[in-house]
């Protein structure tokens, strides 16, 4: 267990320093930072002056080694329009976007699984057909129209919760259902699957011929070993909200969390915030990854990952 | 004189090998529609993404106006008002159905050329990690999982902050970000084809390593291959739309779906139709594909079909002894 759970770390390790070879290569090879920081009208020489001063005009693998141990000693660069480390612009915007992510994906567990394990033990039924279409939906609707209709419903017609901004809970909600529709429609197609198969299993059977109650034969027999793909799942739904709809969700309700600030800074094109926050965001991203890992081989000590 | 009755016996040879194929092709064709029928949600989605299709062509002959045309008279015109504007114009009076039939040109061509690169890419590496194994397999493997742990989007972030948007960057982008669900399933499905006595005995043969992994490993993968790529093709859209939505995809006055949404936000308390419509659009496409992919699975692999017959059997079964 403990080599297995250091192999996982080494591999997130070797994933984030891929990363920041990553983003360090678009920013000096594939793309030029100073054609973007200076005014189109600028001189030669003032090119010359900012290059010389953010050190490009030196040998790439020399500017990589600083970039690094820059990295590791936490200086991650400083924002072009804030004038500020950019790593403490990130910081205080996680919050709020773990705020969000965490709730819809709780959110999406809480509507998920009932209506997943309904579906399994009455295939077929109403509830069946409604979560196979539910599912379909939520894959289909792209998560900013989605945002968007539930604006132009909640907020523009009936006028009860905010369209936009952070405040109390009401704040909340139409941000966190825009992230859990897609998951909803994921989560509860496992947890549907898993049901049944499980509900297949001898040792369901067994459990019925001994006279135990139906409800503790679905609701804790075979659901305690329904849940564990639909915990890997959340994880990874967890991973896809961090790394993708908080961007898209954020923006359209105008949520001060990474998301939005990634938006704002892509938008201004200030090169260095960006690049601040996908490293720090695949830090999360691959932590989040090594953890639905091992905690996968807690959960269910018959899984041999590699 | 040997030689030409070779020759005829080859000809012979391989008009039957083309009949056959013919043959082959035409019943596949016949026994796929007539099972599409069965599958009416299928049906639908092919139906619908046909349309789609025609749209996108005769975008031209269809639209009542240039997409990109203004008009500041118009402005926000509702839509079913009237026959010049059936859907309503938008913040500077440009057509939404203009823009909808063109902008159907963007999804589709965007789709097709990320699925043609991406795909191309992935399974090529994914033949060879898997048919050479070794040291090729053990690189190629261990790029995919690094770039499978790092966020799509954020790559898309990186590069779109430094590289001006536009179509081709943003296709670029995107197939940088797909082409290795190819390369792992091609690799996975290649190494089990490997342990099968067909591969061995064209081995034994004698054929040349690129001869098996063509011919021999490759139609082996063409079932799964062609249902991952019709799902990856809907995943593209809507990572286009997202894209052009956020600004760094499509730039105006080029159109694009998700393009028309963005601008559609600044009117969503007074005009709802803006950014409904196009993202209708991009939800029936998504849908449609979703649907017919769904069937695909199923209709293209015969062990799947199995699977499912299976599955069928023992769901009745399981209600039965309830």
């Amino acid at each position: 267990m403990g080599r297995f759970a250091i192999g996982r770390i080494v591999h997130g390790v070797v994933v984030v320093f891929c990363v920041a070879i990553v983003v360090f290569a678009t920013s000096r090879l594939v793309g030029d930072p100073v054609g973007v920081i200076l005014p189109f009208e600028a001189t030669h020489e003032q090119r010359a002056a900012l290059r010389h001063q953010l050190g490009f005009d030196r040998p790439i693998l020399e500017q990589f080694g600083e970039y690094i141990t820059n990295l590791a000693r936490g200086d991650f660069g400083t924002s072009l329009l804030q004038d500020r480390p950019t790593i403490s612009i990130v910081l205080e915007h996680l919050p709020a976007t773990f705020e969000l992510v965490f709730a819809g994906i709780a959110l999406a567990i809480l509507i998920a699984v009932p209506l997943g394990v309904v579906a399994a033990v009455r295939p077929g039924s109403l509830v069946d057909r409604m979560s196979v279409s539910l599912s379909l939906l939520g894959l289909s609707v792209p998560e900013f129209f989605l945002g968007i209709l539930l604006i132009l419903f909640f907020a523009v017609e009936l006028g009860v919760l905010p369209a936009s901004g952070k405040g109390g809970i009401e704040h909340l909600i139409l941000p966190a259902l825009t992230l859990a529709l897609p998951a909803v429609g994921r989560l509860t197609m496992i947890a549907r699957s898993s049901m049944i198969d499980q509900l297949g299993q001898a040792y369901v059977q067994t459990a019925k011929a001994k006279g135990i109650p139906r409800w503790r034969v679905v609701g804790i027999h075979a659901l305690r070993n329904a849940l564990i793909p639909v915990l890997t799942l959340s994880g990874w739904e967890l991973m896809r909200a961090l790394a993708g709809y908080a961007v898209t969700v954020e923006t359209v309700f105008a949520w001060p969390g990474v998301g939005y600030l990634a938006f704002q800074a892509v938008r201004e094109q200030d090169v260095f915030l960006v690049q601040t926050i996908v490293l720090v965001v695949a830090v999360l991203v691959v932590f989040v990854n090594v953890g639905i890992d091992i905690l996968y081989r807690v959960v269910d000590p018959r899984i041999k990952l590699g | 004189m040997s030689s030409t009755t070779r020759e005829s016996v080859d000809a012979g040879h391989e008009r039957d090998v083309v009949r056959g194929r013919l043959y082959g092709v035409s019943h596949a064709l016949r026994s796929g529609l007539s099972e599409l029928w069965l599958d009416k949600a299928g049906l639908l989605g092919l139906t619908v993404i046909v349309l789609i299709i025609a749209c996108a062509v005769f975008a031209p002959w269809l639209a009542p106006h240039e997409p990109s045309e203004q008009s500041l008279l118009n402005r926000l015109t509702p839509p079913f008002q009237s026959w010049d504007h059936p859907l309503g114009t938008d913040g500077v009076g440009k057509d939404e159905l203009s823009q909808l039939l063109y902008g159907a040109r963007t999804s589709l061509v965007v789709g097709g050329a990320v699925v043609l690169l991406s795909g191309t890419f992935g399974i090529v590496l994914g033949l060879f990690a898997g048919y050479r194994g070794g040291r090729w397999d053990s690189t190629v493997m261990r790029v995919v999982d690094v770039q499978v742990a790092f966020p799509g989007l954020l790559l898309a972030l990186t590069i779109l902050t430094v590289v001006p948007p536009s179509l081709k960057s943003v296709i670029v982008v995107l197939a940088l970000n797909g082409w290795m669900v190819y390369a792992r399933m091609t690799r996975g499905i290649v190494l089990q084809a490997r342990e099968t006595p067909y591969v061995e005995a064209a081995e034994i043969v004698g054929c040349k390593p690129r001869r098996v992994i063509f011919k021999h490993i490759l139609p082996h993968l063409a079932s799964p291959l062609l249902t991952l790529a019709v799902l990856e093709f809907a995943g593209i859209v809507v990572a286009e739309a997202a894209l052009s939505f956020l600004g760094l995809g499509i730039q105006p006055p080029e159109v694009s779906w998700g393009l028309m949404v963005a601008s559609g936000r600044e009117y969503l308390f007074t005009a709802w139709w803006v950014a409904t419509w196009p993202g209708i659009a991009i939800s029936v496409l998504v849908l449609a594909v979703n649907l017919f992919a769904s069937w695909l699975r199923v209709a293209a692999d015969p062990q799947q079909r199995d699977r499912r017959f299976a599955q069928t059997s023992r769901l009745t079964q399981t209600t039965e002894t309830r």
